[in-house]
C-alpha cells in the first residue's frame, strides 16, 4: 500500500535542506499548504454532495433534477455558489448582532476540524492525535453551540423553535455515536484513527471482524449519524413546511450558505467516520485465501478506497432522508432514549465479552 | 505538530468565513428599507419578545445528556485497554455500567423521557 508519508517528508526535506529555510518557516510554509488544501476539499466535496443530493433525491422521485446548468447540471451548484455571494447580508435590526455574525464562525470551524480528522490514505491525515475519537467527539459537539447561537440570537420565534429542537436532538443523538464509537475501541484497542486504520488493513474490517456486535454499533452508528446532520426522517429542526428553515431562517445570503456548507460536509464527514471506524478506511478489501484477487485490490489506492466506502454510506444515509417520513419531537426523543442508548449499552458489554474470550475473527 | 495542526486549520475555518463574508459585502448590491429588517414573521408584525422562557422538556434532556455524556466519557480508557486487561476488564466495567443503567431506569421511572 502506498505511504502518503514519503511525500510529506519528501516536502519537508525539501524546504529545509534543499531551499535552506530554518524550521519555522518550514513548518509555516506546511501549515499554508494544509489551509489551502483543507479548504479545496471542503469545497469540492461540498459542492460535489450538493449536486448529488439534488440528482440522488430526484431519480428517487422519477425526476430528472438540475438539468439546464451545464451538461446534465453540472455546473448548477456552481451558479448557486456565485449566486449567494452575490446576494445581500441583511442586518436585522433586533437581533443580537454579535452573536448572530459570531454563529457561522463556530459551525463552520467545528465541521473543518472534524473534516480534519479522517483519514484519507496510509499517512495522509491532517490532525491525527492519540485521542483521535475523543477530539473527534468534541469538537463536533461544538457545532451545536454554534446552532444554538443562531437561533437564539436571531431574535424570531422560527430560528428559537428550530434551535431549541436541533439542540436537544443533537445532543441526544450524541451518546449513541459515542457509545457506538466507544464499542469500536472496545475492538481495536486504540483512539488514533491512523491506527485504527492500520489496524483494519492487517485484521480485516472491523465490521467482518466484530460480526454481531459491530453490525448491531453500524446500523446504530447510521441512524445516529443521519439525526447528528440533522437530515432525513430527523429533519425536524429546519421542517420547512412548519419553521420555514429553522434555525437559520433569519440568515441570508453567504451567511446562510455557511450552514448549507456546513450540513453537506457534516453529512459526509458522518459517512467518513463510518468508513473509517467500520468498513476499514482506506484498507483494501481482503478475503483470506484468495491471494490473486488480494494482489488487484491492493493496487487501488487508499484514497479510493476511502472516498468509495464514504460516498457508499453516503448513499445509504439520502436514500434513508428520500424514503422515510419525517418524526415528532417525542418520537425521536423516545427513538434515542428508550431504545437507542439501551441497545448500544448492551452492545457494549456484548462487544466487550466478546473482546475478553476472543470470540471475533 | 499535531497541535500545529489543529491551530492551523482552526485558523483555516476562521479565516475561511471572514474573507468570503468581506468579499460577499463588497460585492453584494446594499438597500435599506425599514420592512427589511423586520424578523420573518408570515408576513404579520411579531408580537412580544422571542427572548422568553422556553418549555421545560429541552432542558431536562439537556440534563440527562450532561450526565451520561460525563459518565461515558470515563469508559474511553477503559476501552482502549479493555483487550490487555481480558475478562477482568469485563468485570471490573459491569459495575460502572450498572450504576449508569440505574440512572436511566430511574428517570425512565420518574417520567423524565416522556414528552408532555
Amino acid at each position: 500500500m502506498f505511504n502518503f508519508q514519503d511525500i510529506t517528508t519528501w516536502i519537508h526535506g525539501m524546504l529545509t535542506g534543499t531551499l535552506g529555510l530554518p524550521e519555522w518557516a518550514a513548518i509555516l510554509t506546511e501549515s499554508i499548504g494544509v489551509a489551502l488544501a483543507v479548504i479545496t476539499l471542503y469545497a469540492v466535496f461540498a459542492i460535489f454532495l450538493i449536486y448529488m443530493e439534488r440528482k440522488v433525491c430526484a431519480f428517487f422521485q422519477c425526476r430528472l433534477g438540475p438539468m439546464r446548468v451545464g451538461p446534465w447540471g453540472t455546473l448548477q451548484v456552481f451558479s448557486d455558489v456565485f449566486k449567494m455571494l452575490t446576494k445581500e447580508i441583511i442586518n436585522l435590526r433586533q437581533t443580537d448582532r454579535f452573536l448572530h455574525n459570531m454563529a457561522p464562525f463556530l459551525v463552520v470551524t467545528a465541521s473543518m476540524l472534524t473534516f480534519a480528522c479522517l483519514p484519507w490514505n496510509k499517512g495522509a491525515h491532517i490532525i491525527d492525535f492519540n485521542v483521535g475519537v475523543f477530539f473527534f467527539l468534541a469538537v463536533s459537539s461544538l457545532g451545536v453551540v454554534g446552532i444554538l447561537l443562531a437561533g437564539w440570537s436571531s431574535n424570531n420565534k422560527y430560528s428559537l423553535i428550530g434551535a431549541m429542537r436541533s439542540g436537544a436532538q443533537i445532543i441526544s443523538y450524541e451518546l449513541s455515536i459515542g457509545m457506538t464509537m466507544l464499542t469500536m475501541i472496545c475492538l481495536t484497542g486504540t483512539m488514533s484513527f491512523s491506527e485504527i486504520c492500520a489496524d483494519q488493513a492487517v485484521n480485516g474490517w472491523n465490521i467482518f471482524r466484530g460480526h454481531l456486535p459491530a453490525v448491531l454499533a453500524f446500523i446504530i452508528y447510521l441512524i445516529a449519524g443521519n439525526a447528528e446532520c440533522n437530515r432525513g426522517p430527523f429533519d425536524l429542526p429546519e421542517s420547512e413546511s412548519e419553521l420555514t428553515a429553522g434555525y437559520h431562517t433569519e440568515y441570508s445570503g453567504m451567511h446562510f450558505g455557511y450552514y448549507y456548507l456546513a450540513e453537506y460536509l457534516n453529512l459526509f464527514i458522518c459517512a467518513g467516520m463510518a468508513a473509517t471506524i467500520f468498513l476499514g478506511g482506506w484498507a483494501p478489501l481482503t478475503i483470506a485465501g484468495l491471494d490473486g484477487f488480494n494482489e488487484v485490490m491492493a493496487y487501488i489506492p487508499g484514497f479510493v478506497w476511502f472516498i468509495g466506502k464514504a460516498i457508499f454510506v453516503v448513499f445509504l444515509l439520502m436514500w434513508l432522508r428520500w424514503t422515510f417520513p419525517r418524526l415528532r419531537i417525542d418520537q425521536i426523543l423516545s427513538l434515542e432514549w428508550k431504545y437507542l442508548v439501551p441497545i448500544s449499552m448492551f452492545n457494549l458489554v456484548l462487544m466487550a465479552l466478546v473482546v475478553a474470550y476472543g470470540l471475533h475473527f | 505538530m499535531n497541535f500545529t495542526l489543529f491551530v492551523t486549520v482552526a485558523l483555516t475555518g476562521i479565516l475561511f468565513v471572514a474573507i468570503v463574508t468581506l468579499l460577499a459585502r463588497l460585492i453584494a448590491p446594499r438597500s435599506f428599507n425599514a420592512q427589511k429588517e423586520e424578523p420573518y414573521e408570515c408576513g404579520i408584525p411579531t408580537r412580544g419578545r422571542s427572548w422568553m422562557q422556553f418549555r421545560v422538556g429541552y432542558y431536562l434532556f439537556a440534563i440527562l445528556f450532561l450526565m451520561f455524556d460525563v459518565e461515558t466519557m470515563f469508559l474511553f480508557p477503559w476501552a482502549t485497554v479493555m483487550k490487555a486487561m481480558g475478562p477482568g476488564g469485563l468485570l471490573s466495567v459491569i459495575f460502572f455500567l450498572f450504576i449508569l443503567v440505574l440512572g436511566l431506569a430511574y428517570a425512565w421511572r420518574k417520567g423524565a423521557l416522556k414528552w408532555q
